[in-house]
C-alpha cells in the first residue's frame, strides 16, 4: 500500500493462546491492515510423543493412547487402530462386534460434528447459542457412552477382536431418542444459520478448495467432499460392514467454508439413518473374539484406514513379532486437512482466517500426538 | 373522568419533582442556607440509582440480559448469588474491584489510564436531555437532538484511546477497526433520525414526545424504515452483536478491552450497557412516544412507561445478540453505504413529500393515520426491492448438500450423479 501516510505489513500471532484456536495452536499471520498477506502454521504445543510411547506397551495397551489424539471422536479412533491390530494378526470381529462399532462410530460422527459445527459458528461470531445447543444435544450422546463404556470422553471401549462389553438394557431406547431428537435439532440448524444472510455473507466464499488444490495436498473428510469430490472411505473401502448399509455421500458446490458447513449437517443426517438401519438388524451373538491378552501378531506390517468425522484415519502398524509394535504411526486427517490453510487464509481478513480454520474443524491433540 | 391523582401535590408520583420540590423547601426552611443544594445532589443520586440505575444497568443490563441469553442458549445463566441470582451484579463488581488493574509495561501509561473515565463522560451525559416524564427533563435545550447525536460519538475517541494506548496488536485492531466504521455508520443514522425532525418539526426530544402526544401516533409507525436504520446503526456504534466488530471475540480476543482488567475493564463494560440503555431511551423518545402511551400516562407514571419502553427496546439489543452472527468490518461499511444510506435517502425523501402535503389542521388531521399505512407497506416493499437491486438472491444459494450413492471422483455442479 502507498500513499501519503506511511504503512508497512506487521505480523501478528493468532494464538496459541486465542479463542478460536480450538486448542493450542499458532498462526504467525503476516498483515497488511487486515489483509492476510502470509500465514505460517506453528504446531506442537500439545505434542506428547505418543507414536514413540506406543513401541513400549503392549496391542491392548496402546488403546487408550488412541483415546487421547482425537479427544472429540474417541470412539473412531479405538475403531481404526483396533482394525489395524485385526488386520495384522488376522483375527475376525462377530457380526454383533461389527455392528455395535458401526453404531458407536456413527453416534461419535454425531456428537463430533455436533463440536464442529457449533464451534464454526461461533468463529463466525453467532454469540454461543449454536454451540451450546449443539452442545445439549451432543449431550445425549455422551451419556448413551457413559452407559455402554463407563466414560463420556475418553470412552476406550473397542477392543482387539471387538468391543470391550455388550450393550445393556438402556442402550437401546437413548439411541432411538437420540434418533428422534436429532432430526428436528439438525433442521434448527439450519433454520437458524444454513439460510441466515449474514452466516452466508461470512461464509461463502470464503477460504475456497478447488478440487484440484483438495486432492493435491490430499485433504479428505468433509473439506474434501465440500469441493465436490465423492470420496468416503465408507463406501469406497468398506469395513466393519458399511457395505449393507443403505447412505449416500454429501457433496458440496464450490468448496467454500459454507459447503463445508451444509455437508457436515448432511452427514449428520446421513449417520442417523446407518444408525436406524444398524440398530434394527442388530444381530445376536457374541460381541468378541477372544484374543490372547499379550498378542504377538506374526511379522509384518498393517494399514487400515477408517472415515472419521474429520476425514481418513490411518492406523500403521509394524510387527516383529514382539508383544508391542515396532512401529506405530497415526495418520491424522486434521493434521492433513489443515496444510491447505495458508493457500485458503491468504488474500483474505483476520476475521476470514478465523472462519476457514474453523471450517476445517481441527483437534489439536490429533495434529501434534 | 379525570385522572385520580391531582398535579402539583407531593403525592402526585407522575411528577417526581413535586416531591423533591416539597421536601427541599421544607429542608430549606431548617438547614442553613446553601445546604439545600448538596441536598438535591443527593436526593437526585439516591432517586436515579433507585429508580433507573438499579432496575435498568443492574438488573435489566447485567442480570437480565445474561439470564436472557442463557435461556436462549438452553441453560441457566446466573442463579447462585441472592435469590434467582439477582444480586450477581453486585458480586461481578466486587470481583472486579479487588483485581488488579494491570497495564503492560510498554503501554501508554497515562492514556491507558484516563482511556475509561473519557468513556464514562457521555454515558453519564446522554441521560441530561431524555424525558422521563412532562416536566423530568435536566436540560429540556430546544437541540437536544443533536446534543444526543454529538456527544453519543465521544466514545469512539475513548475507545480509540483506549486501543492505541495498549500497545498489542489486536487492541489496536479493534481500534482501528471501530474508527474506520465510525463515519459509514452514523451518516444512515443522522439520515434516519432526520426523517423524525421533518415530520415534526422540532429538534427537541421533549416537542417530539408532545407531538407523539398531540397527534396519538408514534413515529415508528409513520416511518417504521428510519427505526430499522436506527437499530442496526446504533448496534454499529454500541458494538453489539450481530455488529460488534471492534471487540469480535472469535477473532481479536476482545479488541480495544484486550488489555484492560479489574476495574478499568468494568467501567468499559459497566458503561457498555449504559450506552445500550441510553440508545435504548433514545429511540424510545423518538419512535415509540416517550412517556405517553395514548393517555394512559394519565393514570400510570410517565417515567414508568418511559422505562418500560426503554427496557422493551433493550430486549431487542439483547434479542440479536443471542441469535445473529457477526458481519466483517467490510461488509457492514458496505451495507451501510449502499443499503442503508440510500434507505435513508428513500425514506427521507417520502417524509418530506408526505410532510408538505399534511398540514396540522384539523381537517387534516387523520390523514397522519393513511401516511402510516403507506409507508408501512412502503417500507416493506423499498427493503424487498433494494435488496435485490444490490444483488441479494437468497434462492441462489443452496442450503443442502448435493447427494452421491457411489464413491467417485469430482462431480462438477450441475452434473447427474
Amino acid at each position: 500500500m502507498t500513499g501519503i501516510i506511511k504503512s508497512e505489513p506487521f505480523v501478528i500471532n493468532i494464538g496459541p493462546q486465542h479463542p478460536s484456536t480450538h486448542g493450542v495452536f499458532r498462526i504467525k499471520a503476516t498483515v497488511d491492515g487486515e489483509k492476510v498477506i502470509d500465514a505460517e502454521m506453528v504446531m506442537g504445543y500439545l505434542h506428547r510423543s505418543m507414536e514413540k510411547l506406543a513401541e513400549e506397551r503392549t496391542y491392548t495397551q496402546n488403546i487408550p493412547f488412541t483415546d487421547r489424539t482425537d479427544y472429540l471422536s474417541s470412539m473412531s479412533n479405538n475403531l481404526g487402530y483396533c482394525l489395524a491390530v485385526e488386520k495384522l494378526a488376522g483375527i475376525e470381529v462377530p457380526p454383533r462386534g461389527n455392528a455395535i462399532r458401526v453404531i458407536m462410530a456413527e453416534l461419535q460422527r454425531l456428537a463430533s460434528h455436533c463440536m464442529a459445527i457449533g464451534a464454526f459458528a461461533n468463529d463466525t461470531g453467532a454469540w454461543q447459542t449454536p454451540v451450546m445447543w449443539a452442545f445439549r444435544e451432543r449431550e445425549k450422546i455422551l451419556d448413551i457412552f457413559e452407559v455402554t463404556s463407563g466414560a463420556r470422553l475418553t470412552c476406550n471401549y473397542m477392543r482387539i477382536g471387538g468391543v470391550a462389553f455388550d450393550l445393556r438394557p438402556e442402550f437401546e431406547p437413548m439411541v432411538r431418542r437420540v434418533l428422534r431428537e436429532f432430526p428436528p435439532f439438525i433442521d434448527e440448524m439450519e433454520g437458524l444459520l444454513s439460510g441466515n444472510e449474514i452466516f452466508i455473507a461470512r461464509t461463502r466464499g470464503v477460504g475456497v478448495l478447488t478440487p484440484e488444490m483438495a486432492t493435491n495436498a490430499s485433504l479428505s473428510g468433509p473439506m474434501l467432499r465440500g469441493s465436490g469430490i465423492a470420496w468416503d472411505i465408507r463406501k469406497a473401502d468398506p469395513y466393519c460392514g458399511y457395505e449393507q448399509y443403505d447412505f449416500d455421500i454429501p457433496i458440496g458446490y464450490n468448496g467454500d467454508s459454507y459447503d463445508r458447513f451444509i455437508v457436515r449437517l448432511e452427514e449428520m443426517r446421513q449417520s442417523l439413518k446407518i444408525i436406524q438401519q444398524a440398530l434394527d438388524g442388530l444381530p445376536g451373538g457374541p460381541f468378541r473374539t477372544e484374543v490372547p491378552l499379550a498378542l504377538r501378531p506374526p511379522k509384518g506390517e498393517a494399514y487400515a484406514r477408517i472415515e472419521s468425522p474429520r476425514g481418513e484415519l490411518g492406523y500403521y502398524l509394524v510387527s516383529d513379532e514382539g508383544p508391542s509394535p515396532y512401529r506405530f504411526h497415526i495418520r491424522p486427517p486434521s493434521f492433513i486437512n489443515l496444510s491447505a490453510l495458508k493457500e485458503m487464509t491468504v488474500g483474505g481478513t483476520v476475521a476470514d482466517a478465523i472462519v476457514v480454520l474453523g471450517s476445517i474443524d481441527i483437534v489439536v491433540g490429533e495434529i501434534d500426538r | 373522568m379525570t385522572p385520580f391523582l391531582v398535579s402539583d401535590k407531593w403525592y402526585d408520583i407522575r411528577d417526581l419533582g413535586n416531591l423533591s420540590r416539597e421536601i427541599l423547601e421544607a429542608a430549606d426552611r431548617i438547614l442553613p442556607f446553601g445546604v439545600v443544594y448538596v441536598l438535591a445532589a443527593l436526593i437526585g443520586f439516591v432517586a436515579s440509582f433507585l429508580l433507573f440505575v438499579l432496575p435498568s444497568q443492574l438488573i435489566v443490563g447485567v442480570y437480565g440480559e445474561r439470564r436472557i441469553i442463557g435461556r436462549m442458549q438452553s441453560r441457566l445463566g446466573p442463579n447462585r448469588v441472592g435469590p434467582f441470582g439477582l444480586l450477581q451484579p453486585i458480586a461481578d463488581a466486587i470481583k472486579l474491584i479487588q483485581k488488579e488493574a494491570l497495564t503492560p509495561t510498554r503501554a501508554d501509561r497515562a492514556v491507558m489510564y484516563i482511556a475509561p473515565i473519557v468513556f464514562v463522560m457521555p454515558a453519564v451525559l446522554l441521560w441530561a436531555v431524555i424525558p422521563f416524564g412532562e416536566n423530568m427533563v435536566i436540560a429540556d435545550i430546544p437541540v437536544s437532538l443533536m446534543y444526543f447525536l454529538a456527544v453519543s460519538s465521544l466514545p469512539v475517541i475513548a475507545t480509540f484511546m483506549a486501543g492505541w494506548s495498549a500497545n498489542n496488536k489486536y487492541s489496536l485492531f479493534g481500534a482501528m477497526r471501530i474508527v474506520s466504521m465510525a463515519i459509514s455508520y452514523e451518516s444512515p443514522l443522522v439520515l434516519a433520525l432526520l426523517g423524525a425532525v421533518v415530520m415534526t418539526g422540532t429538534i427537541s426530544l421533549s416537542g417530539m414526545v408532545a407531538w407523539a402526544d398531540e397527534f396519538n401516533i408514534w413515529m415508528v409507525f409513520v416511518q417504521p424504515l428510519a427505526l430499522v436504520i436506527y437499530f442496526i446503526c446504533v448496534s454499529a456504534e454500541l458494538n453489539r452483536t450481530p455488529v460488534d466488530i471492534a471487540e469480535a471475540e472469535s477473532e481479536i480476543v476482545a479488541g480495544y478491552l484486550t488489555e484492560y482488567s479489574g476495574m478499568k475493564w468494568g467501567l468499559f463494560y459497566g458503561m457498555d450497557i449504559g450506552y445500550a440503555l441510553a440508545a435504548s431511551g433514545f429511540a424510545a423518545t423518538v419512535f415509540l412516544g416517550g412517556w405517553t402511551f395514548f393517555g394512559l400516562e394519565q393514570w400510570v407514571p410517565g417515567w414508568l412507561i418511559f422505562i418500560a419502553k426503554t427496557h422493551l427496546f433493550y430486549f431487542l439489543f439483547i434479542w440479536t445478540r443471542g441469535t445473529l452472527p457477526r458481519l466483517r468490518a467490510d461488509q457492514l461499511m458496505a451495507f451501510a453505504w449502499k443499503f442503508l444510506l440510500p434507505l435513508g435517502v428513500f425514506n427521507l425523501l417520502i417524509v418530506s413529500t408526505e410532510r408538505m402535503l399534511w398540514s396540522e389542521q384539523d381537517y387534516a388531521k387523520g390523514l397522519i393515520y393513511v401516511f402510516a399505512l403507506v409507508n408501512i407497506v412502503l417500507s416493506v416493499a423499498l427493503v424487498y426491492a433494494w435488496a435485490r437491486f444490490n444483488g441479494y438472491r437468497p434462492e441462489q444459494t443452496p442450503t443442502r448438500p448435493r447427494l452421491v450413492k457411489q464413491a467417485g471422483g469430482y462431480i462438477p455442479v450441475g452434473e447427474r450423479s
